[in-house]
């Protein structure tokens, strides 16, 4: 993927998310409180915390699936506002992977991962088709392009997930905790595509309780305890010594 | 080799054969005896039903044909005789079938409804079969083309030759095609309309729709064909006062398109919040989500829904008899008591050959229905 290089080669030293001073409530529940976030380009940034802790809600912020009372989220050098216009140029550059996969059923795996392209985009359909089968066969399922979602495995249907966000070049990936909802035996497969990702300078914001993956991919571990941020670190520092009493008791307790 | 149950270990040496089924359970013994005669129970539901449907076949079969009339030119052709009732009176059905079809729509004039049934035909298989080519010319025909030169040609354009036929002469199935079908293609996009109204974010366009479904709905049909035919020219000039069965058309449509919005709103209920916030995040706004991402899934479920309210909608077009208009089943009614066909089986004959022609449109709809269903249900395993 050597165009994503290029793309964040010359702009590295800027900064692709930052997260300053936001706030959000659901009704009378502050779920995000007084978070502060900076994510650089081509960064690997993995966020972890118990269930409710509001790790979801963040990056689900990030892109504007959910909107935030106070504060500012700045994504590529654009201020995330109401403004219709700029949350579709914010959603142009961050692409997401959910949890639940949310492939459209009635779509086959090529056409989930045209659509967009084609209709966002503005893509000729046979160029379109092209950068589908490049990203599919990226993510090892080319032979899968015309079947539809509801005849792969879980798995599968993860991996068709990521080719499709990838398929509208983002240049920052968030992923939702993307092997959740997976049986044990197709969490690595999922893995997998995604280090290799992480290995193609991706910037990356990944909430997950995939903590070997996290070691293995993260530059810095974001630790969230009801709806704050409590811990900012580096994997070794996060997983070997870490520093807040919560953090080390969340560890202890995924970690056995 | 056998396994023992108080085997402890047990290692197939090798795979045992599989064997064909006993005879009992194949071959038409098979099949009798596991569907129809299993219990005594299914023996006598098996026996009472059969013999439910021969006592109803027998005399609907006597009176259609075994028992009917097949020719004649008047009623005296269908009268007892030898102190026997007679069956059905065909040659009545045979006579009056132009007056069935076209109303009192000019003689000279009825190539024009033939040619608009033979254009409506050839556009709807071009719309319906889903193997059909360039169907995407196939809808710009029927919604576009097709509407105008029927309205041409049904109406008249003195201006090129066709002689202007009044909608007060049209009648019979002519009537219930038209109604019918103007009914069936305003309604969904109308209630799909009023569907994502009823979702909507924006309080005026719910409170709107909410409004006008609610309202429709809790009153009857003929109410609302009423209203339509008095109420409607109280609100335009006089000058302009839409024809009968204008009215009637604008009643019909609202009325269908409140119940298609309902039905409607049920499968986009049935979208999963996951399935907005991916075509969200892929950049997608309201209008081409709902186009590419919601609508396709919704409609797909709710495909037998939607013809089934197609099917009742081709129904409820012979209301419109109350109002004044001539549709297929109320030249029926005038035809059967023409004292030229009285005699007793005159009505009963006509009933049937109504029922008939219903039937044989609405059980296609609901034949195709089927086949789209089974169609579209591959793609729908997630």
């Amino acid at each position: 993927m050597a165009d994503i290089e290029k793309v964040e080669g010359h702009v590295a030293d800027e900064d692709a998310v930052t997260v300053s001073g936001v706030y959000k409530w659901f009704g009378a529940f502050n779920v995000l409180i007084d978070v502060n976030l900076r994510v650089r380009r081509g960064e690997r940034v993995v966020i972890c915390g118990p269930s409710g802790s509001g790790k979801s809600t963040l990056i689900r912020c990030i892109n504007a699936l959910e909107d935030y009372q106070r504060g500012e989220i700045v994504v590529n050098g654009m201020e995330l506002t109401q403004n219709l216009k700029r949350i579709d140029e914010v959603r142009r550059e961050v692409g997401m992977v959910f949890q639940q996969f949310n492939l459209f059923p009635h779509l086959t795996v090529l056409e989930n991962c045209t659509l967009a392209p084609i209709h966002v985009r503005r893509m000729p359909k046979r160029e379109a088709e092209e950068l589908a089968r490049k990203y599919l066969a990226r993510v090892r399922i080319p032979e899968q392009a015309d079947k539809y979602p509801g005849q792969l495995s879980g798995g599968q249907q993860q991996r068709v997930a990521i080719a499709r966000a990838l398929c509208m070049h983002p240049r920052i990936m968030m992923f939702d905790e993307p092997t959740s909802a997976l049986d044990p035996e197709m969490v690595k497969e999922v893995l997998d595509t995604m280090v290799e990702l992480a290995r193609d300078g991706m910037t990356m914001i990944v909430v997950t309780h995939e903590m070997g993956f996290a070691r293995q991919i993260a530059d810095r571990m974001v630790f969230m305890d009801a709806g704050q941020i409590v811990e900012i670190n580096t994997p070794e520092a996060f997983f070997n010594n870490p520093q807040h009493e919560r953090t080390k008791l969340f560890l202890k307790q995924i970690l056995n | 080799m056998t396994a023992h149950s108080d085997d402890l270990v047990f290692v197939r040496a090798e795979p045992a054969r599989a064997l064909p089924p006993p005879l009992t359970r194949t071959g038409v013994p098979g099949w009798l005896r596991a569907n129809l005669f299993s219990t005594p129970l299914n023996t006598l539901l098996t026996v009472v039903t059969i013999a439910f449907i021969v006592a109803l076949a027998y005399p609907t079969i006597r009176f259609l044909f075994v028992d009917a009339v097949w020719s004649g030119t008047d009623g005296a052709a269908c009268l007892p005789h030898g102190g026997r009732e007679v069956g059905a009176c065909w040659p009545f059905v045979y006579e009056r079938l132009g007056y069935f079809t076209f109303g009192s729509y000019p003689l000279a004039q009825r190539w024009r409804v033939d040619l608009f049934f033979v254009l409506l035909a050839f556009g709807a298989v071009w719309l319906l079969r889903l193997d059909a080519p360039r169907r995407d010319l196939g809808a710009a025909y029927f919604f576009v083309v097709l509407p105008i030169v029927s309205y041409i040609l049904l109406c008249g354009a003195p201006a090129i030759g066709l002689p202007a036929v009044d909608t007060a002469l049209w009648g019979g199935m002519l009537v219930t095609i038209v109604v019918a079908t103007v009914g069936i293609v305003v309604s969904l996009p109308l209630g799909i309309l009023l569907a994502l109204g009823r979702r909507s974010r924006m309080p005026a366009v719910r409170f709107f729709s909410v409004v006008f479904i609610e309202f429709v709905r809790g009153v009857p049909l003929i109410t609302v064909l009423f209203m339509a035919s008095v109420m409607l020219p109280l609100f335009v000039p006089p000058e302009w006062s839409p024809d009968k069965l204008l009215r009637a058309l604008v009643g019909m449509c609202l009325f269908a398109a409140a119940y298609q919005a309902e039905v409607v709103r049920a499968g986009l209920e049935a979208i999963p919040q996951g399935q907005y916030e991916a075509a969200r995040a892929l950049g997608m706004r309201y209008w081409r989500m709902q186009r590419l991402v919601v609508l396709p899934q919704a409609l797909r479920v709710t495909i037998p829904n939607i013809l089934n309210s197609f099917i009742a909608l081709f129904k409820d077009t012979s209301l419109v008899f109350f109002v004044g208009i001539f549709d297929f089943l109320k030249t029926v009614e005038i035809a059967r008591v023409d004292p030229k066909w009285a005699a007793p089986t005159v009505s009963a004959t006509g009933y049937a050959f109504a029922a008939a022609v219903y039937f044989v449109f609405c059980y296609s709809m609901a034949r195709y229905a089927d086949g789209l269903e089974r169609r579209l249900g591959r793609a729908d395993r997630r």
